[in-house]
């Protein structure tokens, strides 16, 4: 009893502490939508998160017992430190949406790990006096199927961005999902509703939960396909927030709580930013139906015709404006660099030259930014492609370099086309089309592109990179 | 009927936290350019990270091996997410800096 008003200075120091962690995530997440605050927000953020970690060390207790296993816990982080931030340095910047949707998976997990580990351990007085259907259960049940179904989602996210699992659809494959769906609410509720002493006795029941729950984030994300992945990443990423808020419900712990619903309150937002920007009803991404008719098409489209790198160079040096639209051919290959290069070139040379960045250009809504701004390619250069559409009739050459989808104009010609409605950059209005592809395969959503076969379309094959490299020679030449 | 308003009556601070918090995730990020939409995932990313509080309160309070061995991972896994999000989010945002 001695300890006691010690003990109340440490909570107090805890709670402000919480209270400073999460005005600092709140603060730090609107500077992130600043371009000119952004990495100071960022900053700021992870400032929060190091003071409650510190705080939580120092300060919890539980019944009266501070924190045990510092060194355990101080080697756990060491270790997880080391590996996130080597991977976090050393990662091409287009494999970025493949890593935010690896640590997100981390997260997850380690939320579904802390309710596993807790379920057990529910104080019997707590269910002796409410049974199991009470509040803390509730938060442990749904962390964990949350958590579960955010690292696996995650996972095969990430294996498939990486291009080592491919799609896989099957028409029952939706049923058989709502199915696992209401099974695990069905199941959330059965636990509930059991009556025993100790929850231990059900910790079975955990690991069938566990079990399902790892099978419903695989089935989830397996048959959608790569186009809307960006919208998967996003939409796991709140997940792992709601799945972070249950652990400070459970714990009655206030960074917990408001971090994990703040980025699961925002995080949904995003996720519905971006279906509006491909037109995708969310509804249809979760229950996992994307296009698939895409492939039955007819290929039917004439031919296409070349144009070699002499002439191509001639055309852009003599136009008044050309309009470059990027995709992620060119990230691949690396190319963002020399694009610029080119692009600094005919300035000089008095051509007027923009990017048409469409919003989900490259893997992810912004993507395409990232790269470019890694190439130095100055802001004002960027337009979006709702602001560049009205100006492209009165465009001398657009070139489309890796990008596919975006530009086809299948989204607004074929009602049957997957991608019908989503909005592109329309590149078939120009005068001229430069098409630089590295042969005549389809996009991420595998939907034939009829501006290939457009009469004013002619097509730059080889790799971007090269393609650029030797235009760049051939227009320095002129 | 009853349950839930016991439940609700118990519970009433987070579940108002949870509903203003809500509302200021929507009303923080509603504006933002597209520009920065992935900077902005990466960035909430490492901000749910704040999940490895909770793992180290059950790491803390771990006595069996086996609670050791998984709350050892919860920590590092944890970590990762912070650590991966934030270093991350800052290397992309550092290039959006170079240019005036």
């Amino acid at each position: 009893m001695n300890q006691l008003p010690q003990l109340y200075t440490g909570d107090a120091i805890l709670e402000i502490t919480y209270i400073i962690t999460s005005v600092l995530f709140i603060i730090g997440l609107k500077m992130l939508s600043h371009p000119l605050t952004a990495r100071r927000g960022n900053f700021l953020a992870a400032i929060g998160m190091v003071m409650a970690i510190i705080a939580t060390f120092l300060f919890h207790h539980k019944d009266g017992k501070p924190i045990g296993n510092i060194g355990l816990i101080l080697v756990a982080m060491v270790i997880g430190t080391i590996i996130g931030w080597v991977i976090a340095k050393r990662v091409k910047m287009t494999a970025m949406p493949q890593l935010v949707s690896f640590f997100n998976g981390m997260g997850g997990a380690a939320a579904a790990l802390i309710s596993m580990m807790e379920f057990p351990h529910i104080r019997p007085e707590l269910i002796a006096k409410s049974g199991m259907a009470n509040g803390e259960v509730l938060a442990i049940l749904l962390g964990l199927m949350i958590g579960t179904v955010s690292w696996a989602g995650s996972m095969i996210a990430f294996g498939k961005l990486d291009g080592k699992i491919g799609d896989l659809r099957i028409k029952a494959m939706r049923y058989v999902n709502l199915t696992l769906l209401v099974f695990l609410i069905g199941f959330i509720v059965f636990i509930m509703t059991r009556h025993v002493q100790a929850s231990s006795e059900l910790t079975p029941l955990i690991y069938v939960m566990f079990a399902v729950s790892v099978l419903y984030g695989v089935l989830f994300v397996m048959p959608i396909g790569g186009a809307d992945m960006p919208v998967v990443i996003s939409l796991l990423n709140s997940f792992t927030g709601v799945a972070a808020a249950m652990g400070g419900f459970l714990y009655n712990n206030q960074a917990m709580l408001t971090g994990g619903i703040l980025v699961g309150s925002a995080g949904t937002i995003l996720t519905v930013l971006m279906c509006k920007a491909m037109n995708r009803s969310l509804f249809n991404v979760i229950i996992g139906v994307f296009g698939g008719t895409g492939e039955a098409h007819a290929d039917g489209g004439g031919t296409v015709k070349e144009i070699s790198i002499s002439d191509a160079a001639v055309l852009l040096s003599y136009s008044k404006k050309v309009v470059i639209v990027p995709g992620y051919g060119l990230a691949v290959a690396q190319a963002q660099h020399i694009c610029h290069e080119m692009d600094k070139l005919l300035d000089e040379k008095g051509v007027e030259v923009k990017y048409a960045i469409h919003p989900v250009a490259g893997r992810m809504p912004g993507h395409m930014n990232v790269l470019l701004a890694e190439a130095d390619v100055p802001y004002e250069e960027l337009v979006e492609s709702d602001e560049i559409n009205p100006d492209l009739p009165n465009t001398d050459v657009v070139v489309v370099i890796g990008a596919n989808d975006v530009v086809n104009p299948a989204a607004e010609d074929d009602p049957s086309s997957p991608i019908y409605g989503m909005p592109i950059i329309k590149a078939r209005d120009a005068k001229n089309i430069i098409v630089m592809k590295r042969g005549m395969g389809k996009g991420y959503a595998a939907i034939e592109n009829m501006l290939f076969f457009n009469d004013k379309t002619r097509m730059l094959f080889g790799d971007a990179k090269a393609s650029l490299q030797n235009l760049v020679n051939e227009i320095k030449d002129l | 009927m009853e349950d839930f308003l016991k439940f609700f009556l118990l519970h009433r601070e987070a579940i108002f936290i949870v509903i203003l918090s809500i509302f200021l995730g929507i009303e923080v990020i509603s504006h933002v350019p597209a520009i920065l939409h992935t900077p902005l995932m990466s960035g909430a990313n490492a901000i749910h990270g704040v999940v490895i509080i909770g793992a180290i309160i059950v790491m803390g309070h771990a006595e069996t091996t086996g609670s050791l061995i998984l709350g050892f991972l919860a920590v590092v896994l944890g970590t990762l997410n912070v650590v991966g999000g934030f270093v991350v989010t800052d290397r992309m945002l550092e290039m959006f800096k170079k240019k005036k």
